[in-house]
């Protein structure tokens, strides 16, 4: 991707910002952000990771216990209402008026943001067209399948033609078309240049769309590099996960000593995760190591590394829990 | 909050696709009145549930006390000939229209906000709209109170013509264009504490323990100087407690402004419903801030 001098401009950048809420749960923990404009970035991370909650405080719903974040050159918690202009935000649950259409829908959210009434009705007439909605612009929002309503809130958030264009968790819930579907308009408002921030706890989303990945877990990020760095970075180019009866622990420790190439092996669950590199014969290593080691096999498979084990090499737990 | 910051420097910055920034104030003026649009919107694709929610509990109540009372001869503003007929017809005008206004509030700002903020977030796109949160907030009352002025208009002929009997009608004008919008805004701020306060769970309750109340000891069916004989070794213990309740000057000052009949002093209703609609206003925009932000 070529850079031009906007493109290193940051769009978000955050100090210490951190969230602590009534009860004393600590959802973000200093928390130090930088996004650069045009960008797609993901927050990746398990359930309760504090992704919501840092979407949340970028957007002002959510106002931070410490630290700072500024969204589109605007202190968010000094001036909330001046930086809502430069944000367009899909929440995680369906928020869409219900009381209005389709196409009302984005009218007035297009007049909230002071366009003219023209302007709203064609920008909206646009981008109906342009998310595969036309057809359903004086429907009632009710009568949308999941997918069409995930794609009317994209719509929304994008009207008024925020700076940054916030998702959290956008393909949850969809079936796998409309997740693709939802996908491709992400990667088309990308490529008008769209600086979009999403949280996922879906590596393959976070994989196949980001420019640059933040691996979040209990408010801290644990790595952030672009997808490619991060899976480089286990220093395996196989993933072996192998089902055995006995104790994995010890299983895990006698294949990281003597399966050829070896880098890290982790129990995860009911196997044991090893990282190889140079994949050349390694089943037959592994099944011999097991059995010298009074270990029965159960099961075997090979894998590419994956953002998952980033996150397991990371955490020593899946992602899905 | 609603500083007005200019950000020119900024918005080059963020490229292309950041619409010019605007001022805060700019920004929030334009938000409002499409807030109020989006309100009036809705309002108008609604107007066939609007319409009978607002006027049928009024008519009924006008109908029943003023018309099929006096007609079989019953209790209740049927007893002592048409004079007191009359008078009861006119002092229920009043009534009628000061709970109109009230279940405005409730119906149009109370029970969509309990809704939006209990079940379907949908409250959410528009706390996100380039404005503070209180204005939000404050939209919402000044459509509710809109909608509560509609509904004093609508129903306002019906107390008047459906009685048996003469109403006896005179306006102090400078009293109704003050009074009227005031009762609104307050019933209306009302609404919006009521709904950033009950859950959809609850909203039974708010009806069976509070509203009922507020109608029942609200001064709509009889005067508040009337409640004076109703005492307790000596002491009138329920013309006294029904100053709690926000509906007693509503129909005590429309009594005032519309017709003859007794009432409060002016000044004392116009007082009270300035203190309800700031202290109602102040809990309600409070109640919003902490539904909305975390």
């Amino acid at each position: 991707m070529s850079r031009t001098v906007a493109d290193t401009e940051e769009v978000i950048r955050t100090a210490g910002l951190t969230k602590i809420f009534p009860g004393g749960v600590q959802a973000v923990d200093h928390l130090d952000l930088s996004l650069r404009n045009g960008e797609i970035f993901g927050l990746l991370g398990p359930n309760g990771a504090g992704k919501t909650t840092t979407v949340g405080m970028l957007t002002s719903m959510v106002i931070p216990t410490e630290g700072n974040a500024v969204v589109g050159g605007v202190d968010v918690t000094v001036h909330p209402a001046l930086a809502k202009q430069a944000i367009g935000v899909v929440p995680q649950t369906n928020t869409l008026d219900r009381s209005l259409t389709v196409a009302e829908n984005l009218y007035f959210h297009g007049r909230f943001f002071g366009m003219s009434a023209r302007d709203a009705k064609a920008e909206a007439h646009r981008l109906l067209e342009k998310f595969w909605l036309a057809d359903r612009a004086s429907a009632e929002v009710l009568a949308l399948s999941g997918g069409m309503a995930q794609r009317l809130m994209v719509a929304r958030a994008v009207m008024h033609r925020p700076a940054i264009l916030f998702l959290d968790e956008p393909t949850a819930g969809l079936d796998p078309q409309s997740r693709i579907a939802l996908w491709e308009i992400l990667k088309e408002l990308h490529g008008e240049g769209q600086t979009i921030l999403l949280t996922t706890h879906y590596m393959e989303e976070a994989d196949q769309l980001c420019d640059r990945v933040a691996i979040m877990d209990h408010g801290r990020i644990l790595a952030l590099d672009t997808p490619g760095a991060l899976k480089r970075g286990v220093g395996a180019d196989t993933i072996v996960t192998v089902s055995a009866e006995g104790g994995l622990d010890e299983l895990a420790r006698l294949l990281e000593a003597r399966v050829p190439g070896a880098t890290r092996a982790t129990r995860v669950d009911s196997t044991v995760q090893l990282g190889v590199s140079g994949s050349q014969g390694v089943l037959p290593a592994v099944i011999s190591a097991a059995e010298q080691g009074g270990f029965t096999v159960t099961d075997l498979s090979l894998a590419e590394p994956t953002l998952e084990t980033v996150f397991i090499n990371l955490t020593g737990k899946e992602l899905r829990d | 909050m609603a500083t007005a910051t200019s950000t020119t420097t900024t918005e080059d910055a963020t490229g292309a696709l950041t619409t010019a920034r605007r001022s805060t104030v700019t920004a929030s003026g334009t938000a409002f009145r499409a807030l109020l649009l989006r309100d009036f919107t809705v309002l108008r694709k609604t107007l066939n549930e609007f319409l009978p929610r607002t006027i049928l509990q009024p008519f009924l109540l006008v109908f029943v006390f003023t018309y099929v009372f006096p007609k079989i001869g019953q209790g209740v503003g049927g007893g002592g000939g048409p004079a007191a007929q009359s008078a009861f017809a006119t002092l229920l005008v009043a009534g009628v229209v000061g709970i109109t206004i009230l279940f405005q509030g409730i119906q149009s700002v109370a029970l969509p906000m309990v809704q939006e903020f209990g079940y379907t977030k949908e409250i959410e796109d528009r706390v996100l709209a380039p404005l503070p949160v209180s204005l939000v907030a404050l939209a919402k009352v000044t459509s509710g109170a809109i909608q509560g002025l509609i509904a004093a208009l609508l129903v306002f002929p019906i107390a008047a013509v459906v009685p048996a009997n003469d109403v006896h009608l005179s306006f102090n004008w400078p009293v109704v264009l003050t009074l009227v919008p005031l009762a609104c805004v307050a019933s209306s701020a009302l609404g919006l504490t009521f709904g950033t306060r009950f859950e959809p769970r609850t909203v039974p309750m708010m009806f069976g323990v509070i509203i009922i109340p507020i109608t029942f000891l609200g001064c709509v069916y009889y005067s508040w100087t009337a409640l004076g004989p109703i005492k307790v070794w000596g002491f009138s213990w329920l013309k006294w407690l029904v100053l709690v309740n926000p509906l007693v000057y509503m129909s005590e000052g429309f009594r005032g402004a519309f017709t003859t009949a007794n009432h409060m002093s002016l000044a004392v209703v116009y007082l009270a419903l300035a203190g309800f609609a700031a202290l109602f206003l102040y809990l309600g925009i409070n109640g919003f801030k902490k539904r909305v932000l975390s």
